[in-house]
């Protein structure tokens, strides 16, 4: 778009089909009324050259005309008055819906897609002014801006507007700090994008007790009240508050994500952890208390203790079983933590994340063949960003690593029922202090 | 009967969208450069080139520039732009997706 619209250049885009709403949205966000776009079928990703030459050659399976006649009348067509004068227009959010009845409302807020899907708690203006007596921020105050994705426009969001989303998601009014640190971030937990992402926060610090949050047994489950509406809300404000999650719109995830339901929150083990936490290693103060905000969870691999014989080749398989564009983030239980330390000789957390980039390696052939490193690492290792343009180098049999030590985060969680660990594979977006929030 | 509720709308503010005119058009393509613009998703390269090759076959007296992106679609690229701009008389952007 910016070359048309910006840079004065006639431009056509070509789409495929399954893009036709949002591409068409997201035109008209941009302050146009439409764009001269042209839609191939659908994927492009995977087919042979043949075939992608056929959709080119072929008929819009959205006009039913020719591709190439479309995509030349689309640069030497004129201009409508329309297409002269740009789209202008601007949206109000009312603060108050129309009075209704519980029921009617709660079918309101699932039918504009305010929801999850399941009911909420509906925020009376008792409710919300509770919750707002929990923060010494105005309910005016703006506290960030969120975007479904990164082409899309910014919404921005106040004190109150995230009161009400942590309202609905059943959150105590002393939640609210760690509510509002959550949304500063600006990270969304209803990321756009098709590979279908989750949000996930881990919570450090004193607030983690003052409310009763959990970080041991069951912490990552649906036991705990905090744990659970304080993650709810996250999902619920990020979607409110960045202008919708409606699927093929706001939201292309193909498969969906079930771990965008709960966008799984919870407290370190601080207590039980033989490492610093991770907002001290983040640079804030141990006695400060802190959201790290994690996005892009697609899913966590699993295993149970460290075996002396093989508990290396066990890791490594680990990692391989992830795509190497993730960025791991190991949880492990306590027990797991110290066996860390204790069988893998990994005394800090540095130790082990060394590790975890000297040995996660693959063939340098099969890394740059992956499809996500093809969209994402390897136009910036073709322009020289390093370290990626160094391991462009690599013969395609040399092992080269996945990851950097920036990208590897490590969590300790769980209640030592036994030793299990994961790798959620979870990129850290941003971490804020909910001191700033109270 | 129930009692009505009032209750708060959960939605943030959306931006003012300020109306930006489309770049004029061309009265031909002929003699002309179009950029075919690689936005490095999925396989888009095969698709510019296939665009290209249509170019060739059809149209040749149109001149072509197959261009990538500098870095990945997510990140702007004002010097591409500018490249285009100067050098380009018009540019085709597949995404690939």
């Amino acid at each position: 778009m910016s070359i048309d619209l910006k840079y004065g250049v006639p431009t056509v885009c070509l789409h495929t089909s399954m893009f036709l709403t949002v591409t068409k949205s997201v035109v008209r966000m941009n302050g146009a009324p439409q764009m001269r776009q042209v839609y191939l079928p659908h994927p492009v990703m995977g087919k042979t050259h043949e075939e992608i030459k056929a959709y080119v050659f072929g008929i819009s399976p959205v006009s039913g005309k020719s591709v190439m006649q479309e995509v030349v009348e689309g640069l030497t067509q004129p201009l409508n008055e329309q297409d002269r004068k740009g789209l202008t227009f601007a949206r109000t959010t009312p603060r108050l819906c129309e009075p209704a009845t519980e029921e009617a409302l709660q079918q309101q807020f699932l039918d504009n897609n305010w929801t999850d899907k399941l009911p909420v708690v509906l925020p009376t203006l008792e409710r919300v002014a509770a919750m707002l007596k929990h923060t010494s921020r105005k309910p005016d105050d703006v506290v960030g801006h969120h975007a479904a994705t990164h082409f899309r426009e910014e919404w921005e969001c106040t004190v109150e507007q995230v009161a009400v989303n942590a309202v609905m998601a059943g959150a105590r009014p002393e939640y609210f700090p760690v509510i509002l640190a959550i949304a500063s971030t600006g990270a969304s937990a209803r990321g756009s994008s098709t590979s279908s992402m989750a949000g996930m926060v881990v919570v450090n610090g004193p607030i983690r007790k003052q409310i009763a949050m959990n970080a041991g047994t069951g912490a990552m489950g649906p036991y705990n009240q905090a744990n659970a509406t304080i993650g709810r809300a996250f999902g619920l404000l990020s979607q409110n508050l960045q202008g919708g999650s409606v699927p093929g719109d706001t939201f292309m995830g193909s498969m969906g994500n079930a771990l965008a339901y709960a966008s799984p929150t919870f407290a370190e083990n601080e207590e039980r952890s033989p490492w610093e936490p991770l907002h001290v290693q983040r640079g804030f103060k141990a006695d400060q208390s802190v959201v790290s905000v994690f996005i892009g969870m697609r899913h966590m691999a699993f295993t149970l203790g460290l075996r002396h014989a093989h508990w290396r080749d066990h890791l490594r398989n680990l990692m391989r079983g992830m795509d190497p564009n993730e960025s791991p983030t190991f949880l492990l239980d306590p027990i797991a933590a110290r066996l860390f330390q204790d069988v893998g000789g990994l005394k800090t957390k540095k130790d082990l994340i060394n590790w975890i980039c000297e040995n996660g390696r693959m063939p340098a052939g099969e890394y740059w063949d992956y499809q996500l490193i093809q969209n994402y690492q390897y136009p910036r290792a073709t322009f020289g960003e390093e370290p990626l343009a160094s391991k462009l180098k690599a013969k395609p049999d040399e092992m080269i690593p996945m990851w950097t030590p920036e990208q590897v985060n490590v969590v300790v969680v769980g209640g030592e029922t036994n030793g299990y660990w994961r790798i959620a594979g979870a990129r850290l977006a941003a971490s804020a202090c909910v001191d700033d929030w109270r | 009967m129930q009692d009505q509720m009032v209750v708060h709308n959960p939605m943030g503010y959306p931006p003012k969208v300020s109306g930006k005119p489309l770049a004029p058009r061309l009265d031909t393509l002929n003699g002309r450069t179009v950029y075919l613009v690689d936005c490095r998703f999925d396989d888009s390269d095969i698709l510019l080139k296939s665009v290209q090759a249509w170019f060739t076959e059809h149209m040749p007296a149109v001149k072509t520039v197959y261009k990538p992106i500098s870095s990945v679609y997510t990140k702007d690229d004002p010097a591409t732009w500018q490249e285009i701009k100067e050098k380009g008389d018009a540019a085709i952007v597949g995404v690939g997706h």
